[in-house]
């Protein structure tokens, strides 16, 4: 498996630049995330990377060897590069073997073996190897796709958002099928997805990806708790944004003055702070007193939508509770903020 | 994206058959000018012409209504009641287009021999094109979705209501599609109006070839014919409506909603036998007849030769069209945009050329500019490509619709070159639907008359023509056993449309 590293990649339809400026290095053996809305070129930086799209400038090595350049172009069928999409496209006209040996050389073929353990990497019982692909479920097409892409021991698997044609439960473990199959196979791969959770739990890297640009590439963790920007916070989950001013390493604002993280700027910013950081405490017992307006119930916890005298969050404000924890709109609470929070500079943003 | 260097080979392939299909226009139209515009409005404004355009607008005005209320009728009680024996019905429905018009005209009037003039030309062309409205009716019923019926249904509206206020305006589109077919067809008649004697612009051309060519004339009739195929095209585009027929497949289907007959099942089917019997009991019962009275199986001892040539020019003319078809086909399906859009439409335009302009246009050409080319097989087969390219289109289409480029380049980044994805991804996906296309192809060339007797060369024999030319001399029994094999050879057609609907659940 092989690094994958782009320079500068610009690259569009026409006159309509959809990609202006890409770098991203993926480490060998490691997955990234791209996490953008539709319409951000996420998939149109894949079809650079596969081979089916010249970028207008930059540059894309894989592997230390340069595919795609100013005077260097080598088509889709040698780059060994695997391309899961969407829909798996698997070829409706052959069995699910045939399908898996479809990239391997003639007399490699036949290897039987060879498709039984593809097979039981990607989790999938070995009598599917003589079905055809529509008797598959969803789910099931997902994994023979990425059997097959893996078949010929590409150096780098690309998938194009492909869990997102499958139900909610099917999706979840489709997708720990593929990443314990991709790990296992130590597979470098980008995956495109414009579902902030898959990313996060997928990836070893996440790139945020808008109009055409990375925001900020980061690990998991380090994105979710340091977002470059208010929008990046917002559109990686909830938040709550407040007006403040910072001094020194402290931000007043009107959930009091809390310890900042990362760059502070000084004067007027943007509080972020994460509905985690909103601790509920009986009456009495936290910095404020707040009155419960509603609760968002997701099952495994809940969003508590809370009122503070005196506090004007312009996206309200929330506080992240475990889903036993039942509580009724007029419910008197306290809150305490817990932890360092990020400030922005102010007026980048007013919603998100 | 840069357009390939292989895109455009195929892009300047496309815009040459595209030009080719509207070659006849731009022979015909200047021809019958060359004399002249004073000497061109002198010819037109004579009291023969007005004969013809009365006797066309009688037909079309019995013959369409007739078709599009049969055709429609049949389809809604196959379809969408709980008529018994529906897939008999289906299929018998269907059948009469395995008997080509121009056979049924002769049954007719071998068996009714004052059937001439108008109602026995009104009566048998109805009778032998119902299908047209029948065919795209039943298959859009079969797969509308009943939703809108059932939601008036629960607002309060009858059965009956129901059906007339959202399951008839959606039909349109296929109506409308089906009517247009029926009317090009009426335009193009020739067999079916000589043989009852009642003249059109069509059976007027091929007289006026008849007696001698004569480019002017013969140029000017076709003239106001292709003026009436436009008036028809243009017709059925204000007929359609704006929207565009329901989105078709894909997800899973609701069970139609099936009306009871209750006491109407009798009169029902009562009704459809009579169409059963009169487009296709009739003419296969009157072959046979003649052929079992065996005075013409003694006398057609080249019946086997002939067969053969024309099963030949059949498969020419498919493989003709089906790659003249492909460019603007694969285009199409890989960059849907304007320009490639409209020379899919021209290609269309062949088909409403009427068989007689075409056979025509293209005599034109080779008398006049390509001598060589007169009388040849080639020239036979070019005027073939032209006429039902559009089989071929529609077959190719769904087929590369069945390979969408996903997975052409899933098998490239599998590491299959470009022969390797054309032979082992694109061949085995597209080919039942080539030869689908190829089969339509032959079937329409195999039973054309009037295209060929203009351009096939002296000692090329068909079916239709061995057949055309007994039945002229009145000598019924000698053109039975010609007739036979054309119904015979047809069948496969029928079969074939009748999965194709029943595909399409």
């Amino acid at each position: 498996m092989s690094e994958v590293r782009l320079r500068g990649v610009t690259a569009g339809y026409g006159k309509e630049t959809i990609l202006k400026g890409i770098d991203l290095t993926v480490p060998a053996g490691s997955i990234t995330a791209v996490l953008g809305m539709s319409g951000s070129g996420k998939t149109t930086l894949l079809k650079i990377i596969a081979g089916f799209l010249r970028p207008t400038s930059g540059t894309v090595e894989i592997g230390g060897r340069m595919v795609a350049g100013p005077r260097t172009w080598v088509p889709p069928e040698r780059r060994g590069v695997g391309y899961v999409r969407q829909e798996g496209a698997l070829f409706p006209h052959l069995s699910v073997e045939a399908n898996i040996t479809f990239g391997l050389p003639w007399p490699r073929r036949r290897h039987h073996d060879r498709v039984l353990r593809l097979l039981d990497l990607v989790g999938l019982p070995a009598e599917v190897a003589g079905r055809r692909p529509d008797q598959l479920s969803g789910g099931q097409q997902q994994r023979v796709a990425l059997a097959r892409a893996l078949a010929p021991r590409p150096q780098l698997v690309l998938l194009d958002e492909p869990f997102s044609s499958l139900d909610a439960g099917l999706r979840s473990t489709t997708r720990k099928a593929i990443a314990r199959a991709l790990r296992a196979a130590g597979a470098t791969a980008i995956l495109v997805t414009h579902d902030q959770g898959e990313a996060l739990s997928f990836a070893d890297e996440v790139a945020i990806m808008g109009a055409g640009e990375f925001r900020q590439v980061d690990r998991p963790p380090t994105l979710y708790r340091e977002p470059v920007d208010a929008e990046v916070a917002t559109f990686l989950g909830d938040a709550i944004l407040l007006p403040g001013t910072c001094r020194d390493e402290l931000v007043d604002c009107a959930l009091g003055s809390l310890p900042v993280s990362g760059p502070t700027a000084a004067g007027e910013v943007d509080v972020m702070i994460r509905p985690e950081q909103v601790l509920l405490t009986p009456v009495g017992e936290g910095q404020f007193d707040a009155t419960v307006i509603a609760q968002e119930y997701f099952g495994h916890d809940s969003l508590v939508e809370l009122d503070v005298a005196g506090v004007d969050a312009p996206r309200g404000l929330r506080a992240r509770v475990v889903g036993t924890r039942v509580l009724d709109p007029g419910d008197r609470v306290g809150i305490t903020v817990l932890g360092p929070v990020r400030t922005y500079v102010r007026g980048r943003l007013r919603t998100g | 994206m840069p357009a390939s260097f292989s895109s455009r080979v195929v892009g300047l392939a496309a815009l040459l058959v595209a030009a080719l299909s509207i070659l006849p226009l731009f022979i015909i139209v200047p021809g019958a000018f060359s004399a002249g515009f004073e000497e061109a409005m002198a010819y037109l404004f004579r009291p023969r012409i007005g004969r013809l355009l009365s006797h066309t607008g009688q037909l079309m005005l019995v013959t369409v209504p007739a078709t599009i209320v049969i055709g429609t009728l049949a389809a809604w009680l196959v379809e969408r009641t709980n008529l018994p024996g529906a897939g008999i019905w289906r299929t018998l429905l269907l059948a009469p287009l395995a008997v080509p018009a121009f056979v049924s005209a002769y049954a007719w009037i071998s068996l009714a021999p004052g059937l001439t003039g108008f109602g026995g030309a009104a009566l048998v062309t109805t009778l032998a094109y119902y299908p047209f409205v029948y065919l795209p009716v039943a298959a859009l019923l079969r797969t509308l979705d009943p939703g809108d019926e059932e939601a008036a249904r629960s607002l309060g509206l009858s059965p009956a209501a129901a059906v007339v206020r959202t399951v008839l305006p959606r039909l349109r589109p296929a109506i409308s599609g089906g009517a247009l077919l029926v009317a090009l067809h009426l335009l193009a008649e020739y067999g079916v109006l000589e043989m009852m004697q009642f003249q059109t612009f069509t059976t007027a051309i091929m007289q006026q070839y008849a007696v001698g060519f004569s480019d002017t004339a013969g140029s000017l009739l076709a003239s106001v014919l292709l003026l009436l195929c436009l008036l028809a095209l243009v017709l059925e585009m204000l007929a359609r409506g704006r929207r565009r027929v329901a989105r078709i497949g894909s997800g899973a289907q609701a069970r139609p909603i099936r009306a009871r007959l209750g006491h109407w099942t009798v009169p029902s089917m009562l009704f459809l036998a009579v169409v059963v019997a009169l487009s296709l009991a009739v003419p296969i019962a009157t072959v046979g007849g003649w052929l079992l009275r065996g005075e013409g199986l003694a006398d057609s001892p080249d019946l086997l030769r002939v067969t053969a040539s024309t099963i030949g020019l059949a498969l020419l003319g498919a493989l003709a069209a089906t790659v003249a078809a492909f460019p603007a086909a694969w285009l199409l399906d890989r960059h849907p945009r304007g320009l490639t859009v409209l020379l899919e439409r021209v290609t269309y335009l062949g088909s409403a050329l009427p068989g007689v302009a075409v056979g025509l246009a293209f005599v034109t050409l080779a008398v006049r500019w390509a001598q060589p080319l007169y009388q040849t097989v080639g020239l036979l087969v070019i005027a073939y490509a032209v006429l039902f390219m559009p089989r071929a289109m529609v077959s190719l289409r769904a087929g590369l619709a069945a390979a969408p480029p996903e997975l052409t380049e899933a098998s490239r980044s599998l590491g299959q070159g470009g022969v390797a994805t054309l032979t082992r991804v694109l061949l085995p996906l597209i080919s039942p639907s080539v030869l689908t296309g190829l089969v339509l192809v032959a079937l329409a060339v195999g039973t054309e008359l009037t295209a060929t007797l203009l351009l096939a060369p002296t000692g090329t024999d068909t079916l239709a023509l061995a057949f055309w030319r007994h039945a002229s001399e009145l000598d019924y029994g000698a053109a039975a056993p010609y007739a036979a094999m054309m119904i015979a050879l047809s069948v496969p057609l029928t079969l074939l449309l009748r999965r194709q609907i029943l595909e399409e659940r």
